[in-house]
């Protein structure tokens, strides 16, 4: 592992030196480290696609599971496959954040297809964080998919930031409830220059009783440009919830698209959406307070993006 | 000392809101600016924060002339303003508004004591963000802990009983009553409540953008409103005084 690898591994992971439970460390194409525990376990896959299989015992209480990868330089093209199989009544948290670093005006992307298999009362909390760093102008590109199956009364909690520095973002969830099952999704995203960033989130609600809440907040500033595509279908008995914040500053653009789409008369789906500059107001309040413009519209942005 | 010389101030339509007003604000004092609705009330105390920017006319505060300052700066030096309609933010809870408005930390303390003072419960609001959840009376009640925690020198607050319930407001008028007789700041509120002009040192009575009284309460408080349900304010209304102020 670089020093490049372990800079973007302390912005994506927490990484201190070390991880505190599994692990598996990606770095430029390739698997540098990597930690089994007596109930999480990691493995190669086997159908011949890069990537790994972690396996999570049923029951498993409290543990955490590190799933990073590392770009450190220019001219990579990344494609991982990792599965997650959740055991029943496991509770465990899998963080799985990306970093992307170029030093030059090469290339260099990272996309992850990331499976979640959640079986009955398993509860997850998955956190991703994605991260550019290296020149102004790098042209750096992450594509995560997150495609997840949650059975009875599994519970999957998705914190998802994109903290800056990366040229482009597509994002895809694809995330199929059964009864009783709870899905929440907390979606922050910056953007600034020329980037570009899109978001598709298609939730299925199967099962009677199961509910879904979508919360995406997003600042474009630059000549950045977003776009928000949101569908939660539901097919049962059911709560859904979305809500799409996004602050524009400078010339950036947001587009947000968010569907509901009921097939059960008793589906009860919500969706709340504004996007707009920062509210002067806003401005004004801090301001008496002894703050300087920047500085309220820094901490408005820094509270917004939390 | 807050010296106000010959402030004006015309409405981008072409009203004059602040028509050539000066006023004197000692120290330690607590002075409620009243008057009827429209009469400028609001407009002379964004002017005195520098929410808005006078066309002529100057602000002294301590002798030194902040007109041409910003908002920032005179925040900086000692003007703490409350809003009539407070601002919602999203993702910033009571506790970091709270910690801003006392200079970026405030110990718990403080958070807790200036909350009780404006009848919220700590346990209950520290944590909140300062958005949609919170009621229009609780975001009130957070926005005048912002300027009573600041503890500036001159401390302005727009209508602060506007949208609070009265068990609340019976924190804020003991708030107030304390404040005053603890703080060495000048207060200044901007009130048509019979109870916060009763508990004023001085009150001006602003109409049509002008001065048009600045005495001791005592001298003003009789006549705005009726006494004892005696028709003293002059209003003829069947049932007695509606409570306004009858500038």
């Amino acid at each position: 592992m670089n020093e490049i690898t372990s800079g973007l591994l302390s912005i994506v992971s927490d990484w201190d030196g070390g991880f505190d439970g599994a692990y598996n460390i990606r770095q430029d194409c390739q698997s540098v480290a990597r930690k089994s525990t007596e109930n999480v376990k990691i493995e190669n896959k086997t159908d011949g696609k890069p990537g790994i299989d972690i396996k999570i015992a049923p029951g498993t209480k409290g543990e955490k599971v590190f799933i990073p990868a590392c770009i450190t330089k220019g001219d990579v093209d990344d494609l991982v496959y990792n599965d997650f199989y959740v055991g029943e009544n496991a509770d465990v948290t899998i963080v799985a954040g990306c970093g992307v670093h170029t030093d030059d005006s090469e290339a260099s992307r990272h996309s992850g297809v990331h499976r979640f298999f959640l079986e009955k009362g398993s509860k997850v909390l998955y956190i991703e964080k994605h991260v550019g760093t290296g020149i102004d102008d790098g042209n750096r590109v992450i594509n995560p998919v997150t495609d997840a199956e949650l059975g009875e009364g599994a519970v999957l909690e998705m914190d998802t930031s994109q903290l800056g520095g990366v040229s482009a973002s597509s994002r895809k969830c694809s995330i199929k409830l059964d009864r009783e099952a709870k899905l929440v999704i907390r979606e922050r995203l910056m953007t600034d220059f020329n980037q570009t960033a899109s978001t598709d989130f298609v939730v299925e609600v199967n099962g009677e009783d199961a509910s879904v809440n979508l919360v995406s907040r997003s600042v474009a500033k630059g000549n950045s440009y977003q776009e928000y595509r949101s569908k939660i279908i539901g097919n049962a008995r059911c709560t859904g919830h979305s809500e799409c914040d996004g602050i524009l500053a400078d010339n950036g653009r947001v587009n947000a698209e968010p569907a509901l789409i009921a097939n059960c008369k008793d589906a009860e789906l919500i969706h709340e959406a504004a996007i707009g500059k920062i509210a002067g107001e806003q401005i004004l309040k801090l301001r008496t307070l002894g703050l300087t413009e920047e500085e309220a519209e820094a901490t408005i942005i820094n509270g917004f993006l939390k | 000392m807050l010296e106000i010389k010959n402030l004006s101030w015309t409405a981008p339509d072409g009203r004059k809101i602040i028509n050539d007003v000066s006023l004197n604000i000692p120290n330690k004092k607590l002075i409620v600016i009243t008057g009827p609705n429209g009469s400028g009330k609001t407009t002379l105390a964004k002017l005195i924060a520098g929410l808005e920017t006078a066309e002529s006319g100057s602000i002294l505060l301590d002798g030194e002339d902040v007109s041409s300052l910003n908002i920032t700066d005179r925040a900086k030096k000692g003007i703490g303003f409350a809003f009539q309609q407070p601002v919602r933010f999203k993702g910033i809870t009571v506790k970091e508004l709270l910690e801003l408005s006392n200079g970026g930390s405030a110990t718990q303390k403080q958070l807790e004591e200036v909350l009780y003072k404006v009848g919220l419960q700590p346990e209950k609001y520290l944590h909140r963000d300062v958005d949609s959840h919170l009621s229009g009376g609780e975001i009130k009640r957070v926005e005048i802990a912002t300027v009573l925690l600041r503890n500036s020198k001159f401390m302005l607050f727009d209508e602060p009983e506007a949208g609070i319930d009265i068990w609340s407001f019976n924190n804020l008028i003991d708030a107030f009553s304390s404040l005053k007789k603890n703080t060495d700041s000048s207060i200044i509120i901007i009130s048509h409540q019979e109870r916060i002009l009763a508990i004023a040192d001085e009150i001006v009575l602003l109409k049509n953008g002008k001065i048009k009284e600045h005495a001791a309460k005592d001298n003003i408080f009789p006549r705005l409103f009726c006494m004892n349900g005696k028709d003293e304010c002059g209003c003829k209304k069947k049932g007695g005084c509606p409570k306004e102020v009858k500038a």
